[in-house]
């Protein structure tokens, strides 16, 4: 089967902070109907690489290829086109707080459609209830807990019915259960809907169920994006490391100390 | 295996050349950030609810407190008028001398600084603190423009408010110099009407709706690019912290830039 061209590709990408270089020359490409899941310690820059393929960061060097087109050398209207197919849940959910819940997934059907109030109602109605949230509307996102947020969250960045949907650590600061129902609630609506999922998390292994593809971050460079059953079985050094530290020894037949 | 740091000292030369450069670089981003809002301002389509909405929040909420520091800056013109004419016995010119500060100079200069203090704070600590949680570039991805979301009804509706806090501020303030000058120390009451009539011309009032109208790009330009741009900051722009930083920072800078371009404005208009 031939394989279909990639959504996204970054290609050595350098990112630098000052005099902190964070991107040395990392390179990816997503896959359409996938789900990639970015995985790294924390500060490697797994989010910086999410925000290039958003277009919130420039490289220093590099390209970001987004259905082929480098999004930092087009126009602002084309970029505002590409990103009318996106939908992103961000790591502390960015939900507008002077907003009740039902007015943060109504925003982008208000600012960017034509739909009439009716419409609206009944399109953010349909997503609030697809992610479990009944009669929150009126509330505001300082009264909901950490999971409902996530929830309200997902159900935004899905109200445009997205082409490729971004999820920064869409389980952090969850208990079990909650990351599990928001892991459910992603599988449920990538089923339905078909997007392709680009996730960075920490959550390794129990993200790697839903993955079609792992990349580690490490050293400023994706070292490798690889199916979840190769990413294990990987002999690169950094992966190897990172499987050895989240799934122990036991995997590999030895017995852990631990 | 983290990414590295080259976090070396720099020389007294080197360390000159980062800061102008930083610097620079924030006068750019500052100018091109005023530009996108000032162009977006007359582009389609136009949505009137959120200018209403900062109107009453830039406008009518300072109603009050520019009103009473309308009344008070006039009485105490009138009082300090009054001694400084009567030691030559130009009671008669107080009008003029009230009318004319206040139009001039005093109505718009101490408008916006009230503003700044009230609505201008406020601008940025809520900008910066959108920025901080993510919630621009939340607009961003979701394809919304920040500038014209965001800022478009605040720049509209300062320059709405400014010039009509500014006319408060005058008439009040005419009052109050009236009401000491006039009522407390015994100046007729023709002649102080009378005087400013006669001094005060066309002129002086379209010197102060110029300066009003300028200030009321200064004050949103200023506080609103400070809190967009607070992640861009030399110091670390994140948290409580850096929100009150960038809150200071926009007050001093705006009240600063208001008294220059006062200056200015007073220098080529005279």
């Amino acid at each position: 089967m031939q394989k279909r061209p990639p959504v996204i590709q970054l290609i050595n990408l350098e990112k630098a902070f000052g005099r902190q270089k964070v991107l040395r020359g990392a390179s990816i490409s997503i896959e359409e109907g996938k789900t990639t899941v970015i995985v790294g310690a924390s500060g490697q820059g797994k989010s910086v690489l999410l925000k290039h393929m958003l277009g919130l960061l420039r490289p220093d060097s590099g390209q970001v290829l987004v259905h082929g087109k480098d999004i930092n050398r087009i126009k602002k209207k084309e970029l505002t086109r590409i990103r009318s197919d996106i939908g992103v849940l961000f790591q502390g959910s960015a939900l507008f707080d002077s907003m009740t819940v039902f007015d943060n997934v109504a925003l982008p059907l208000r600012e960017r459609t034509r739909l009439d109030e009716s419409a609206i109602r009944a399109r953010v109605e349909e997503k609030l209830s697809l992610m479990d949230l009944n009669e929150i509307d009126g509330k505001y996102p300082a009264q909901l807990s950490g999971g409902m947020k996530k929830r309200v969250g997902l159900a935004r960045a899905l109200v445009m019915d997205p082409k490729i949907v971004f999820l920064d650590e869409p389980t952090t600061g969850l208990d079990v259960r909650k990351s599990k129902e928001i892991y459910r609630l992603f599988f449920k609506t990538q089923t339905q809907l078909g997007y392709t999922a680009v996730i960075v998390s920490h959550d390794a292994p129990k993200i790697f169920k839903l993955a079609d593809y792992i990349a580690l971050v490490a050293d400023g460079k994706v070292q490798d994006c690889l199916s979840p059953e190769q990413f294990q079985l990987s002999e690169n050094p950094y992966i190897k490391a990172f499987v050895m530290d989240t799934m122990g020894k036991i995997y590999f037949g030895e017995e852990d100390p631990l | 295996m983290g990414a590295s740091t080259d976090m070396r000292r720099l020389n007294v030369f080197e360390a000159l050349g980062d800061l102008t450069l930083y610097h620079l670089n924030q006068l750019g981003r500052m100018g091109q950030f005023l530009v996108r809002c000032l162009v977006s301002m007359f582009l389609p389509p136009y949505k009137l609810m959120p200018v209403v909405e900062q109107i009453h929040f830039i406008g009518a909420m300072s109603v009050f407190v520019v009103a009473f520091t309308g009344a008070f800056t006039g009485m105490v013109l009138g009082l300090q008028g009054y001694y400084s004419l009567s030691q030559f016995g130009s009671e008669s010119a107080l009008g003029s001398a009230v009318g004319l500060s206040l139009i001039r100079e005093l109505g718009p200069v101490l408008t916006a600084l009230m503003v700044t203090g009230r609505a201008g704070s406020a601008i940025c600590a809520e900008i910066g603190i959108m920025r901080n949680s993510e919630q621009i570039d939340a607009l961003e991805c979701m394809a919304i423009d920040p500038h014209r979301y965001l800022m478009v009804p605040r720049f509209a509706a300062a320059l709405i408010c400014l010039p009509l806090l500014t006319c408060i501020f005058d008439v009040i303030g005419i009052f109050g110099g009236y009401v000491v000058g006039v009522k407390l120390l015994g100046v007729n009451e023709g002649a102080y009407f009378v005087g400013m009539y006669k001094s005060v011309v066309w002129g002086d009032i379209y010197m102060g709706l110029i300066k009003s109208v300028t200030f009321a790009v200064l004050i949103v330009w200023i506080c609103a690019s400070k809190g967009f741009f607070l992640h861009l900051e030399r110091k670390g722009g994140f948290g409580a912290e850096g929100v009150s930083k960038a809150t200071t920072n926009a007050v001093v800078l705006s009240s600063v830039a208001i008294l220059v371009f006062d200056y200015l404005i007073t220098a080529i208009l005279l």
